[in-house]
């Protein structure tokens, strides 16, 4: 769409930018003043420049979290984003089923992230869960509040259960919008099922997909109170995120300008990435 | 290559049609000849589209059988007819290239990658795309599109039927025509069967030999464009064909002759209606009419300005009659008498041509 | 293949259901039963759980809390970006996309980050413990994407629809409001909708802004699991009606669900 030059557009923009300013701009100074201030005691400040920057990006604990952190959305990446188009494939296109679909697969998004937490805690439970039952029921030796592999399946397989149905829901809206011209034109042009899927289904869903990896990525990144619902971070450390590490030295250590310096790294490293994804999607779509 | 029957069909989008209404398709019975140029003409919602889905296999009639030359295909899926269609929108496989396109039914086919190459590069010769071949598809205009699907069509050689549904919607005025010259050439050239949909009169006169006409879900007229000029079967293909449309002036039968506003008017098949009854009709091409000595008076109520030729609008009785007169003729002012062409000039009843 | 089609998404949503079918299940039992004795269904029913909640205003005024800050938060939300989004689907202007931009960012902020500064920020301008602290707090997040919902919307809308009106002597917020915002009507359904649902499912911030007086109800259930022993019974029955406001938001908008994904741009 042709659009016109008008700079008083920005008198439309000017409730959001308040809004928004308001809350991102002066918290962000705030950890950007702890980031670089050594504090002693109540409220005893001293500049400690890009110390705590270098601490954080040489300290084994931050490693540590981090490379959870991506193990954790690289996993769920690679299950959710097949598994979210695989049953947005199979979905049925018009008929009453449609509406029941995405009505309970849309449920699990509806659910406030601590319950979400707390529903896979009692879930999972080896001895009052049903899923724990049913596992040591068949013969594995399951307990995620004692085994570190065990935490990590059911913190993943939570997410799953949380967050696929986000992708059914892009890719289906994808996929409805594909005119049925190209599914005839393909027939007569003899595609088989995958050919269907690979040059129709795939291109027309590469926009939505590309929102849906951009917005699992971020979430998972940011994710805090489900794992911290379910497992604390443990056992040990195990599963402790990016998140749940912060929170732990900002609150529970009270150390803020390391927890700031964390934060500020933290929030680059996912707006590079989000940066890089988006450049690379964005530019094989203009060749 | 095969002559394509239609065998007593009928198609209803409901499940238990009731009414007459309740049909989308009432009765077809069509044969289109191997290699003929065929434009299926009618407004939209005429039923132009199923008829052109049920050939493609995209749609199984409710009713009446599809041949292929001799053989049975009603119950066939699109891709096992070898046909090949061209939509309104064009369909292209945007991740591809132009040459991946147009090679992509032959290698569903699993044709050798040899044959392919020639294939793809005779036909995008035609069609002036050989310059494209290694660009993406998704970079060229609507007029470039709809070229590769339908060079997915042409470079097939099983092909019994290319069918375009109004493929020239999305395509810019001064291509259109570049573009439907290509097709008739096309067509020339290769002899394959075409049938070309759409709702505009001047695409399916200068596209096809042999026009189909239909209306509400049914066939009109089947025949050439001098034919739907000069005798429309049906009141329908009168007003539907030619611009401005024929005139149409009810009429009743006295001794032998059809007579309106108490004027025995000539007509060529007056032989042949034999009696009053049903709604009748004196159907006469504005082209036919003209000014004369002595004939229906009328009165003068308009002259629009059309060019090479003018139009002039008169009344006569209450009923309009439209006649086309050349640059420099005059036109007499206020009342005036017309004459119509008694060759040209037909009795309808209920629309249909009496005979 | 056509045939097992429909196992894919029956299967997948057997697995979405059955943590939900475990939770209402322990929700009829008593804590006794459930540490007790292992049953796919309550052997002694109860519905006792539902009524502590129904009847403790600690209990039922964490739901009345959270529903207030997040009705407010989806208004202000939707009310500020209807114009924001309306000039970047219409106009260009100076720092046009580096604003829109800017804003998406915000959405990748994460939670844990801002959670203490928030703490600070809302108790020096004396907004600690308010409805409304939570409900701004929100619109970082929301407002973001109330914004790139709606520019998708109105992008779809011609902008002939404006020109018209201007020709016929309309003035703008006339217009806006009377034309214009009906027109896109689904669209300001479906950002509504994201906004809810964000605002409903955060809990980090909304518990670090709230002591007692706003205090949502997810943060109630911690406090349940933690302190007053481990009522297993009343933490399921509370989490299985934290799912009904959800339930039935998402029943009125599903047809515009997948819709406000497809029409939004990247």
């Amino acid at each position: 769409m042709n659009k016109t030059v008008n700079q008083k557009a920005w008198f439309f923009v000017l409730p959001v930018l308040l809004l928004v300013a308001f809350n991102a701009i002066i918290p962000l100074m705030t950890v950007v003043n702890y980031s670089v201030q050594e504090t002693f005691g109540a409220n005893t400040f001293f500049w400690a420049g890009v110390r705590w920057f270098g601490e954080v990006l040489q300290s084994e604990r931050f490693h540590a979290s981090l490379g959870r952190q991506l193990f954790f959305t690289f996993t769920i990446l690679i299950i959710e984003i097949p598994l979210g188009v695989a049953v947005a494939l199979a979905m049925p296109r018009k008929g009453p089923w449609v509406s029941v679909c995405l009505v309970s697969m849309a449920l699990p998004l509806l659910i406030p992230w601590n319950v979400v937490g707390a529903i896979w805690n009692i879930f999972a439970l080896p001895d009052i869960g049903l899923l724990g039952r049913m596992l040591n029921g068949i013969g594995i030796d399951y307990n995620f509040t004692r085994q570190p592999e065990d935490a990590w399946f059911t913190v993943i397989l939570m997410d799953v259960w949380h967050w696929t149905s986000l992708v059914v829901l892009l890719a289906y809206a994808g996929l409805v919008s594909i005119p049925d011209a190209y599914y005839q034109a393909a027939k007569i042009d003899g595609a088989k099922a995958w050919a269907i899927f690979r040059y129709i289904q795939l291109p027309k869903m590469k926009r939505v997909l590309t929102i849906a990896i951009l917005l699992r990525f971020m979430d998972s990144f940011n994710i805090y109170t489900e794992p911290f619902v379910l497992t604390g971070g443990g056992p040990g450390n195990a599963t402790t995120l990016l998140s749940i590490d912060l929170v732990k030295i900002a609150l529970g250590q009270f150390d803020l300008g390391p927890a700031a310096a964390m934060s500020l790294i933290y929030f680059l490293i996912i707006l590079l990435f989000s940066w890089i994804f988006y450049t690379v999607m964005t530019r094989n779509e203009e060749q | 290559m095969a002559k394509i029957t239609l065998d007593n069909i009928r198609h209803s989008y409901l499940a238990r049609p009731e009414v007459e209404e309740d049909w989308a398709l009432k009765q077809l019975d069509v044969v289109w000849a191997d290699g003929g140029a065929y434009a299926l003409l009618g407004p939209s919602g005429c039923g132009k589209t199923t008829l052109l889905n049920i050939i493609s296999g995209l749609l199984k009639p409710s009713e009446g059988r599809v041949l292929f030359d001799d053989r049975d295909v009603t119950e066939l899926p699109p891709d096992q007819r070898q046909i090949a269609q061209v939509f309104q929108f064009p369909v292209i496989y945007d991740t591809m290239t132009v040459y991946d396109n147009l090679a992509f039914p032959l290698r569903n086919r699993g044709i050798g990658e040899t044959e392919v190459d020639a294939r793809v590069r005779q036909i995008a010769a035609m069609l002036e795309l050989s310059e494209r071949l290694n660009t993406r598809a998704s970079g060229l205009t609507a007029d470039g599109k709809q070229k590769i699907s339908l060079g997915r069509g042409l470079v097939r050689s099983d092909v019994n039927v290319i069918m375009f549904d109004e493929p020239l919607t999305v395509i810019d005025p001064h291509l259109k025509w570049v573009l439907r010259s290509k097709l008739k050439e096309l067509h020339q050239e290769l002899r394959r069967t075409m049938i070309y949909v759409t709702h505009d009169q001047t695409e399916a006169l200068t596209f096809a030999d042999q026009v189909v006409v239909m209306n509400l879900g049914e066939v009109v007229q089947i025949g050439t464009p001098v034919d739907l000029f000069e005798r429309p079967q049906h009141t329908f293909v009168g007003h539907f064909i030619g611009s401005p449309g024929m005139n149409l002036l009810p009429c009743e039968m006295d001794g032998g002759k059809p007579v309106f506003a108490g004027r025995t008017i000539p007509a060529a098949n007056a032989d042949a209606v034999k009696a009053n009854g049903g709604s009748l009709e004196i159907g006469v091409r504005p082209e036919f009419v003209s000014f004369a000595e002595d004939g229906i008076p009328v009165q003068i109520v308009k002259v629009s300005d059309a060019g090479r030729f003018r139009i002039v609008d008169t009344s006569a009785d209450g009923q309009s009659i439209k006649l086309l007169i050349g640059e420099g003729q005059g036109v007499p002012s206020g009342g005036a008498c017309l004459r119509f062409d008694p060759d040209r000039t037909r009795v309808y009843r209920d629309g249909w041509m009496v005979t | 293949m056509q045939r097992i089609k429909w196992m894919v998404p029956t299967v997948y949503i057997a697995f979405l259901m059955l943590p939900i079918y475990w939770l209402l299940n322990m929700s009829f039992k008593t804590t006794n039963e459930i540490l007790g004795t292992f049953s796919l269904w309550p052997l002694e029913f109860t519905v006792q759980n539902y009524v502590t909640i129904f009847t403790d205003p600690t209990w039922y005024m964490g739901y009345v809390n959270s529903l207030i800050y997040v009705t407010i938060n989806t208004v202000i939300s939707v009310a500020a970006a209807l114009p924001a989004a309306y000039a970047f689907s219409r106009y260009k202007f100076v720092g046009d996309k580096h604003l829109f931009f800017w804003l998406l960012t915000n959405r990748m902020a994460p939670a844990a980050v801002f959670a203490l500064p928030f703490f600070q920020l809302y108790s020096a301008i004396g907004l600690f413990d308010t409805y409304i602290a939570v409900a701004l707090a929100h619109t970082l997040f929301n407002i973001p994407l109330a914004v790139w919902i709606l520019e998708g919307f109105m992008s779809g809308v011609p902008k002939e629809l404006d020109e018209t009106a201007y020709v016929d002597g309309y003035p703008f917020w006339r217009f806006f409001i009377k034309i214009f915002l009906p027109t896109i009507a689904a669209g300001i359904g479906v950002a509504a909708f994201f906004c809810f649902m964000f605002s409903w499912v955060e809990l980090l911030l909304a518990k670090t802004l709230t002591a007692v007086e706003a205090k949502p109800i997810a943060a109630t259930m911690t406090r349940t699991a933690s302190t007053s022993g481990y009522e297993l019974g009343l933490l399921a029955a509370a989490g299985s009606l934290t799912i009904v406001p959800g339930a039935f938001v998402i029943y009125f908008v599903r047809n515009y669900i997948a819709k406000g994904f497809a029409l939004g741009r990247v």
